[in-house]
């Protein structure tokens, strides 16, 4: 059975002022299933990533051609960008909890969007801190301050506030190129359990983090995907002799 | 040998002279607190005056031999309260509009205005207060004059807009970006990213802001002076009600006073001072409290 397309981009490039980031980039990417985007520093995959949830737009400068369709709609076209970012959310490189306690981190998304019943409220963010694995650490310090967590205990709390929007995408920046191998490997476990509910992309440098988790794999060069295909095709027998120097580290 | 020694001695004397200079300021508030002290707390210590009616006091009659300050301290706590309650959200707005709303080219004019604002001299604020405000004032005052509480707090605000709006600017500005782009990537809009994630993150550094415009308001002399009414006596009932604040009265008398009248003409200063010292105190610590986090 073919899966259903999540997003689907057609011919996209993107410029920062005259300098090209993107050329040129069609992809399919599935629902409920884990993408990885790989290649080497500058390539275009954090910015390709941003397209997505419209990130750029925070960028002066940015221009954009081509087509993004989410659910088959041009997401540069008539929509809404904030119910975009609810449907699209986004955990970035570095865990970026605010400074508040861990309860209204959780809770900051569903407040903008006009929840106000504490009851519902407390449910909310029970529910996505044991999604995130997180629950059993934090249960009793909800009121504390999110900054005097671990690094890799904010990057699960990040995922919790992104979870709790109950998004039908999440992005995610090199989550882990922050974190030790032990919190790593948390947010790995967590990844695989998630792919259930959500899709994810993921942007990754490890090449075996990658194999591990994802189901597609894209690798970037210079703003173009050379290679998109199943992961384990991309790692053991890819079409291009590029993306073999790459996964084989002779790139370069 | 010779040369090394000439060189050593060199750099001695240049030392030297850095530590004189850098001796001049704190020798400065050495010299002035010693001198307001020494001759504010005199009147007192030689009981020529009891301190009790000069804080409680509420008319100031030099020919009466009556020198009361209280309903000074009233009239310098509800001016610097009012133009504080008036000029820090505009401040805090402007200073959101320049740092997260208006293109750079609008942005960079406004902050050139204010920076503008900063450099009038006091006694111009003084004038366009007594020449627009205070008619304006007159117009729905139920009192026969327009100089006032309501007057002076108008004035103040508008002074202590450059102090808020320039420290504000620079805390909103030093919120790390990942916070915001964290606010968005949940759906929130930009009003809820400003209000709820930037300006609390930014809150310590805007207090800075807000305590330094306290200072401001409360030592403001010249401008005041123009505007508020200088009455001999009487707390204010109403924002209608003129004020006398504690720097004024030192002002206007201090050129011919003398004996006891001169001395608690000090004193004044001395209560001002203690006001002032305690605002600093405050910001000292805000800003340690800053760093610590
Ligand atoms: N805000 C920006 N303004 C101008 N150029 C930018 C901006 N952000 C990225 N670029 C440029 O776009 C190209 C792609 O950057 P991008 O951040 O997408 O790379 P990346 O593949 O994510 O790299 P890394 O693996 O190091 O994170 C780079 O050449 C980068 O210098
Ligand atoms: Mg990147």
């Amino acid at each position: 059975m073919d899966k259903k397309i999540k997003f689907n981009t057609k011919n996209l490039d993107l410029f920062y002022g005259d300098f090209q980031a993107l050329k040129s980039i069609n992809m399919e990417i599935g629902e409920k299933e884990v993408t990885a985007f790989i290649g080497p520093s500058g390539c275009g995959k954090s910015t390709f990533l941003r397209c997505l949830n419209r990130m750029n737009d925070l960028i002066d400068g940015v221009t954009i051609k081509g087509e993004i369709l989410f659910d088959e709609k041009d997401i540069n076209g008539d929509i809404d960008v904030i119910n975009l970012r609810t449907r699209v959310g986004m955990v970035f490189q570095k865990p970026n909890p605010f400074p508040m306690s861990i309860y209204e981190n959780i809770a900051y998304g569903p407040k903008c969007q006009g929840m106000k019943d504490k009851t519902q409220l407390d449910t909310l963010v029970k529910e996505s801190l044991v999604k995130a694995a997180l629950w059993e650490e934090v249960k009793d310090r909800l009121n504390k301050s999110a900054l005097g967590l671990s690094g890799g205990q904010q990057q699960r709390l990040c995922i919790a506030r992104t979870i709790a929007m109950n998004p039908e995408v999440i992005l995610m920046d090199e989550p882990t190129s922050a974190l030790d191998p032990i919190a790593t490997a948390k947010i790995e476990d967590l990844m695989s359990s998630l792919k259930k509910d959500f899709t994810i992309i993921i942007v990754t440098h490890s090449m075996q983090q990658a194999g591990r988790i994802s189901d597609k794999t894209a690798f970037f060069l210079m703003g173009e995907v050379i290679e998109f295909n199943e992961t384990p095709i991309i790692f053991t027998n890819p079409n291009d002799k590029r993306t073999e120097d790459y996964i084989t580290g002779r790139f370069g | 040998m010779e040369a090394i020694k000439r060189k050593k001695r060199k750099e001695k004397i240049v030392e030297i002279i850095f530590l004189i200079c850098a001796s001049v300021a704190v020798l400065s508030v050495l010299a002035i607190t010693f001198f307001v002290f020494y001759n504010g707390l005199a009147p007192f210590v030689t009981n020529s005056y009891p301190l009790w009616n000069f804080l409680s006091g509420v008319e100031w009659r030099p020919d009466s031999n009556l020198y009361g300050i209280f309903y000074m301290i009233v009239g310098s706590v509800f001016a610097t309260f009012g133009a504080i309650l008036i000029g820090v959200p505009i401040a805090i707005l402007t200073a959101v509009f320049i740092s997260e709303m208006a293109s750079s080219r609008i942005g960079k004019a406004i902050r050139f205005a204010v920076e503008l604002l900063a450099g009038i001299p006091s006694v111009l604020y003084g004038i366009f207060g007594l020449g627009i405000i205070v008619p304006y004032v007159l117009k729905i005052s139920p009192f026969a004059q327009g100089e006032s509480l309501l007057a002076t707090i108008f004035v103040l605000a508008i002074m202590i807009l450059p102090t808020v709006v320039s420290i504000a600017e620079t805390s909103i500005a030093a919120v790390p970006k990942e916070y915001r782009e964290g606010s968005y990537a949940l759906g929130a809009s930009k009003v809820q990213t400003i209000f709820r994630v930037v300006l609390p993150a930014g809150r310590s550094g805007i207090m800075t802001g807000v305590i330094l415009g306290i200072g401001r308001a409360i030592g403001e002399t010249m401008a005041v002076m123009l505007v508020c009414g200088n009455p001999i006596a009487g707390i204010p009932t109403s924002i209608f009600s003129q004020i006398r604040p504690l720097t004024t009265n030192i002002a206007l008398e201090m050129g011919y006073a003398s004996g006891v009248h001169q001395q608690l003409l000090y004193s004044t200063g001395v209560i001002l001072f203690i006001f002032i010292m305690i605002i600093n105190f405050t910001v000292n610590k805000l800003v340690k409290q800053k760093v610590g986090s």
